[in-house]
């Protein structure tokens, strides 16, 4: 691993020549572009296609373009999709299955072609949501093949947080606006310039094909003063306190009638949660009955049909199902996986239709704690 | 034996029973699994029941229908209701938060011609319906999975959330967190596959309540985005009238 190489920088050019480099390897590059109101992550032919000099404005349920300035093009948080929708895509044939007309029956596999992703302006909440879903989906005794199939090829190149949305919250989750190692390359935008750190030999390998030029001290010291400052301007915070803890205690809380109030159960934060990974399969025939697959599709707790047992669902209430998402997220989300399932990037307050915040519900849960806490002293 | 497919209307705009029809690429096909014994909108010859599977278009407006929908239901095995008119009782579910007679003086000249019940109402409300399938009209893939499941014996794979849910599967921006649209994919049962989100225009609630719908918590999102009052009651209150009017409590 050639991590250990001195910071670099590039420039507007560089950057162009990176994303160009990326095609001509043949990888399919994703990154964020302009698109139908706000900043979303697509196919990008070359660097031209970022959004340079577009920002965000955000707030609970809102989300607005911003024309900057500075012709920035990564000062923007919180965008509709997360990298899952590439990873961990909506929709997955599994299998298919014939039938003969002697009325032998056979199965395949699917084996679908895959791509080899290169992910420009991965934000470091995303990348701490990649390295979540990793664990997930391959940690375990039961491997997703399709995820790890296309997350074994992808090729992140994060770029650090400059810019923090109202609606962030990654540095009260333990994260923060650093990039964490398990990026090939990551970037810090400072003034139309990038500083490059290497994080992998590919992505050593990747730079090496890329104008670039030592980036110095000052420069170095330049981004590290631009990310700081990002984690002094957070929009929002979780409450300091052991969330696990408080999630335990507060399976009866009152304040979950009052969010139950207001949730639409219309299931927007768990599919714009970068963490979120829950499915449901399929099985779709013809009409001839002779050809049958499987697929795999995104699911969510706030989905009725989710919990849907031998006689009717097990979680038939608003109420249950928030409580379900919230508390898997950041209490049991620990036993089963080690961490939290919160990463603080705060789509799930944006994208809510109704505005829910789950700072502010964590928040509510809290002081009730605290209030029943005193009552019992 | 093959199966024998029917398809009935009653007050409806033919809509639903056409996209049967619209079904180009899979009709070929279909003619092979089923006989088509009873479609006035496809062919003239009509083969009496009992039916394998009947789709029943329309909503219950006149004491005939109400009578012919028994009669309906007797002869069929299974029976599908479809659109939102058999479904939920339609736009002319209208009628029944108004008076009724003074609509007919007003609207027509002879109003002592007009026989009708002083509600429309779904299918359901006067017989026993083996599945109900949504939209204004209904969409043709759903269509052709409800009829497949039937042919094998199986649950159709028609999901019952929200319209939120497809419109996040399929990458569409959101119109009501982005654009401040109002919209009623939060309440709306999938099916249409987010069609006019897609298209930047907020969903109107043509497939009607999903199964699981807290309509009271978007009111004050409409409000938000711009809708006065009356504005939210005609929002509501258009091809699905009377199942929205029954998740409303304000």
């Amino acid at each position: 691993m050639s991590v250990t190489a001195a910071p670099a920088m590039i420039d507007r050019a560089g950057l162009d020549a990176l994303v160009a480099a990326l095609v001509a390897q043949g990888r399919t590059v994703i990154g964020p572009t302009v698109r139908d109101g706000a900043i979303v992550l697509a196919e990008l032919d070359s660097a031209e296609a970022l959004p340079f000099g577009w920002g965000v404005e955000l707030d609970a349920g809102r989300y607005r373009l911003a024309r900057r300035d500075d012709g920035a093009a990564f000062a923007h948080s919180a965008g509709p999709q997360s990298w899952k929708n590439f990873l961990h895509p909506a929709r997955e044939r599994l299998w298919s299955a014939e039938r003969t007309p002697e009325g032998d029956v056979s199965f395949t596999a699917a084996e679908p072609a895959v791509p080899s992703y290169a992910f420009l302006g991965v934000r470091p909440c995303d990348l701490r949501a990649i390295a979540i879903q990793d664990r997930v989906l391959t940690g375990g005794r039961h491997t997703d093949s399709g995820y790890a199939g296309r997350r074994e090829r992808a090729l992140l190149i994060a770029v650090e947080c400059t810019e923090p949305g109202a609606t962030c919250f990654c540095v009260s989750t333990g994260g923060g606006p650093a990039a964490d190692p398990g990026y090939d390359l990551a970037l810090t935008e400072t003034d139309g310039r990038f500083l490059v750190r290497v994080g992998s030999d590919e992505g050593a390998a990747l730079l090496d094909r890329v104008p670039h030029r030592d980036a110095g001290p000052d420069a170095e010291e330049t981004a590290r003063d631009a990310v700081d400052a990002a984690r002094e301007r957070m929009g929002r915070a979780l409450p300091p306190v052991d969330l696990r803890t408080l999630m335990g205690a507060s399976l009866a809380a009152e304040r979950w009638d009052d969010v139950a109030a207001r949730c639409l159960t219309c299931g927007n934060c768990t599919m714009v949660c970068p963490t979120c990974f829950c499915t449901t399969t399929e099985e779709v025939t013809d009409l001839t009955g002779d050809h049958t697959e499987r697929w795999q599709r995104w699911d969510s707790c706030f989905d009725l049909d989710f919990s849907y047992l031998h006689g009717g669902p097990v979680r038939s209430s608003p109420y249950s199902r928030y409580r379900q998402w919230l508390t898997h997220k950041l209490g049991t989300w620990h036993d089963q996986f080690g961490t939290s399932g919160c990463v603080g990037c705060g789509r799930c307050i944006a994208w809510c239709p109704a505005g829910i915040d789950i700072t502010e519900e964590v928040a509510a849960l809290d002081a009730e704690r605290t209030a029943r806490g005193t009552e019992t002293d | 034996m093959t199966p024998t497919l029917a398809v009935f209307k009653l007050a409806s705009c033919d809509g639903c029973q056409l996209t049967l029809l619209d079904c180009e690429d899979e009709l070929l096909a279909l003619a092979g699994e089923v006989e088509i014994s009873h479609f006035l909108e496809a062919s003239s010859s009509v083969t009496g029941g009992p039916y394998d599977l009947t789709l029943v278009e329309g909503s219950v407006t006149t004491a005939a229908d109400a009578e012919r929908v028994r009669a309906i239901r007797a002869a069929s095995r299974h029976l599908v209701t479809i659109g939102a008119c058999a479904t939920a009782g339609g736009i002319q579910a209208l009628r029944n938060f108004a008076d009724v007679d003074a609509y007919r003086r007003v609207v027509y000249a002879h109003p002592e011609y007009i026989d009708t019940l002083a509600t429309s109402t779904p299918v359901s409300a006067h017989v026993d319906v083996d599945f109900e399938l949504r939209g204004c009209p209904i969409d043709k893939r759903q269509l052709i999975e409800v009829i497949t499941a039937f042919l094998a014996g199986r649950k159709p794979d028609v999901p019952n959330h929200s319209v939120c849910f497809e419109c996040k599967r399929r990458g569409t921006v959101c119109v009501t967190v982005a654009h401040g649209t109002p919209c009623l994919g939060p309440v709306t049962h999938a099916g249409c596959g987010a069609l006019c989100p897609a298209y930047q225009r907020g969903c109107f609630g043509c497939f009607g309540p999903s199964g699981s719908v807290n309509l009271p918590a978007l009111i004050p999102v409409l409000r938000r985005d711009g809708l006065d009052e009356d504005a939210v009651g005609r929002f509501l209150h258009t091809f699905n009238t009377a199942a929205f009017e029954e998740e409303w409590a304000p």
